[in-house]
């Protein structure tokens, strides 16, 4: 277990990435007592933060690093009539709350509105805040996503948000390494989402526990950013404490230019340094998994947590069939409130509402893969398709590259930028009974409506899911495209 | 924080695995800007059936409660320890915690213990049998008691003292002045900053 002793002088043993990133943040390190770790950027949303300026307040502490931290508005903003004033007065005040925070504090802020506003962990990598080897915190367990660049990202509750904003560190108790290493090339039809339900519905939502996981291999080395970006995104619903690509040139393209990437001789030393940051030939996993890409298929999840998934063409799984009895019980459970029966095929499974969107997959490259699978089609009578970008600077792409008219043509609606119906905090939710393929990260009960089911599907797998009525991959489309449209 | 040393309270059986924290406070309670008021929140969805077990008299008042595995995956939000404790738990005990949850918890002075399934299950037995049945979890001998049950439980020497001393974080850490400046002194000119690039 990492960090459990003090270093070894001389020890010939590599390191994997993720201590080689927790190394070089270890403000004090002392026996029995946890790493404290500097943090290089904290980021903050309405949600999970006003207990913890109230906290500074009652303390009277300041913002220690105002240069390290940044906040944006996402859960709780409209994705309609966005310069009208919020209807709902709760979530209404709990962004007042944090305008007022960030003036009182001297937080820089993008609020509903801004043209750098959006879903938080959309915000960090576009504006280059992201870089590799740096140590990212947010109060929202989908900090994981900046993994995908070699940076080591946490999710921590509203105590430790406070504990970043007062000392720019936070104590943090050991983990352990696990690999997950994909071998080979993913098949034409299948998208980082396919893969990462798949890795979730292999190691179960626990199996991640204590561990942060590095993905590898040739599969995820030929990922675009965005890509690692959904995979590292999902390693909390495994479990894990965090998720991790080594950054290489992909990484090193995609962060230069940014508003805040290194410039100059800046840039040149962040590069050397990055290069450094990769597992050592020599080093040791505390636990691996190996997967063959071509094995890989587009995957679908059936029940109420991420890892109960199988791939498209299978039928809903009978829970006789779990030997475990709390997983067979946590199966039951999951049929009776999802309405589905043992041996249905999922590609039978209709659905009444399509959510392209979230931290998971609302990206520009998830948009133009669900609107290439829509355009010259339209979304089936009955179903209700929204398309809300992960933020502004990705809408406004879109529209630059005309995807927001595929959707439009096609019958979906086109949102403004947040979190939207992931979580159902703003006014886009499910009805009772009602049933999503959404791009999203969970499908717990009631996640995204108060008894709403939710299928967690890839963006082309929902966009083929919206043209046809029911789950299904862009391979059942072959004959749906309209001629004059081609 | 509230100091935590050793609790004798009723088992409250939660036989469910996977309570995710969505579960745990729904996500339209989060919009609340304090600490207190989640009471009615805890477990929302679930208690609108007669039967769940917050809803049955015999386990009313009940202060551990006692979970399948897997308990508090999902979301970060701290609201989900706030609930439990605004509505009285003082410990929960499951095979597996997720670990943002655990964190949560004994920064808030709720303690969880982490105990063989078997065990789980023999508490599960014992609270269904006899729900006025009691259980103390005693955090200074790193025990847990009831008829028939003398298990041990595991928690860092470190956490186990900031909880029975009832410790702030943050003062700890900003005893550490020095070496925090010293190590911003000392980070490299390329690190980011969210200020005017």
């Amino acid at each position: 277990m990492w960090s459990a002793a003090l270093p070894t002088e001389g020890n010939a043993m590599g390191r994997t990435l993720a201590e080689k990133v927790w190394d070089d943040h270890v403000v004090r390190r002392a026996e029995g007592e946890p790493d404290l770790l500097f943090i290089d950027l904290h980021l903050l949303h309405e949600v999970t933060s006003p207990q913890a300026f109230d906290g500074l307040r009652k303390a009277g502490r300041a913002v220690r690093r105002t240069d390290l931290t940044i906040a944006t508005e996402d859960h709780n903003t409209p994705t309609l009539d966005i310069d009208k004033p919020i209807a709902d007065p709760v979530s209404r005040v709990q962004l007042e709350t944090l305008r007022k925070n960030c003036a009182d504090f001297g937080v820089r802020l993008h609020p509903l509105g801004d043209v750098e506003q959006g879903v938080v962990h959309v915000v960090g990598p576009q504006l280059g805040l992201t870089q590799p080897g740096t140590t990212v915190v947010c109060g929202d367990s989908h900090t994981s996503t900046h993994g995908a660049f070699g940076a080591l990202a946490f999710g921590i509750g509203t105590s430790q948000v406070e504990h970043v904003l007062a000392t720019q560190t936070l104590p943090m108790a050991p983990f352990r390494t696990m690999a997950v290493t994909v071998n080979g090339e993913l098949p034409e039809d299948v998208t980082a989402k396919d893969l990462i339900l798949a890795v979730i519905a292999r190691i179960g939502t626990g199996g991640g526990q204590g561990y942060v996981i590095e993905y590898r291999g040739e599969a995820i080395e030929k990922l675009s950013m965005e890509a690692r970006m959904t995979i590292c995104n999902m390693s909390i619903e495994a479990g894990a404490r965090a998720g991790m690509i080594a950054p290489d040139e992909t990484t090193f393209a995609y962060v230069q230019g940014r508003e805040h990437a290194p410039r100059g001789a800046d840039w040149d030393e962040a590069v050397a340094y990055w290069k450094t940051l990769h597992t050592d030939q020599d080093a040791a996993f505390d636990h691996e998994v190996v997967i063959e890409a071509s094995e890989l298929a587009p995957f679908v999840t059936w029940g109420t947590n991420p890892g109960q998934g199988a791939p498209l063409s299978h039928a809903v799984p009978d829970p006789a069939s779990f030997e475990d009895a709390s997983e067979r019980y946590a199966a039951e459970k999951a049929l009776d409130y999802m309405g589905l029966r043992a041996g249905q095929p999922l590609r039978e499974v209709a659905v009444d509402t399509v959510f392209v969107g979230s931290c998971t997959n609302g990206r520009i490259e998830d948009l133009r893969s669900a609107a290439s699978v829509l355009q010259g089609r339209t979304v089936a009578d009955g179903v209700r398709m929204l398309v809300v970008p992960g933020s502004v600077r990705v809408a406004l792409q879109a529209v630059e590259e005309g995807l927001d008219a595929v959707f439009t043509a096609a019958g979906a609606e086109w949102r403004h930028a947040g979190c939207s119906m992931c979580l159902g905090m703003n006014p886009d939710q499910l009805q009772p009974g009602e049933r999503a393929a959404s791009t999203s990260n969970r499908n717990f009960e009631g996640r995204q409506g108060k008894g709403g089911r939710t299928h967690l599907v890839s963006p082309q797998v929902a966009a083929a899911t919206a043209v046809l009525g029911h789950l299904a991959s862009p391979a059942d489309l072959a004959d749906v495209r309209e001629p004059a449209a081609v | 924080m509230e100091a935590f040393t050793t609790h004798t309270g009723r088992a409250v059986p939660l036989r469910r695995s996977n309570v995710d924290t969505d579960q745990i406070i729904p996500a339209h309670w989060l919009k609340k800007v304090t600490r207190d008021g989640f009471e009615d929140g805890l477990f929302e969805a679930w208690r609108k059936d007669p039967e769940f077990v917050l809803n049955q008299s015999a386990h009313q008042g009940g202060t551990v409660l006692v979970a399948g595995p897997d308990f508090g995956t999902g979301s970060s939000r701290e609201h989900a320890v706030w609930a439990l404790q605004n509505y009285g738990f003082k410990a929960v005990v499951s095979s597996r915690f997720a670990d943002i949850f655990r964190g949560n918890s004994l920064k808030n002075g709720l303690l969880t213990v982490v105990l063989p399934q078997e065990t789980v299950e023999e508490l599960w037995r014992l609270a269904e049998a006899d729900p006025a049945t009691e259980v103390t979890v005693d955090l200074v001998r790193r025990k847990v008691l009831a008829p028939g049950v003398d298990a041990d439980f595991e928690l860092d020497e470190n956490a186990r003292w900031r909880l029975l001393e009832g410790l702030d974080d943050i003062s700890l850490t900003l005893k550490n002045e020095e070496a925090i400046a010293e190590f911003e002194s000392s980070r490299a000119a390329f690190k980011p900053r969210t200020t005017a690039a």
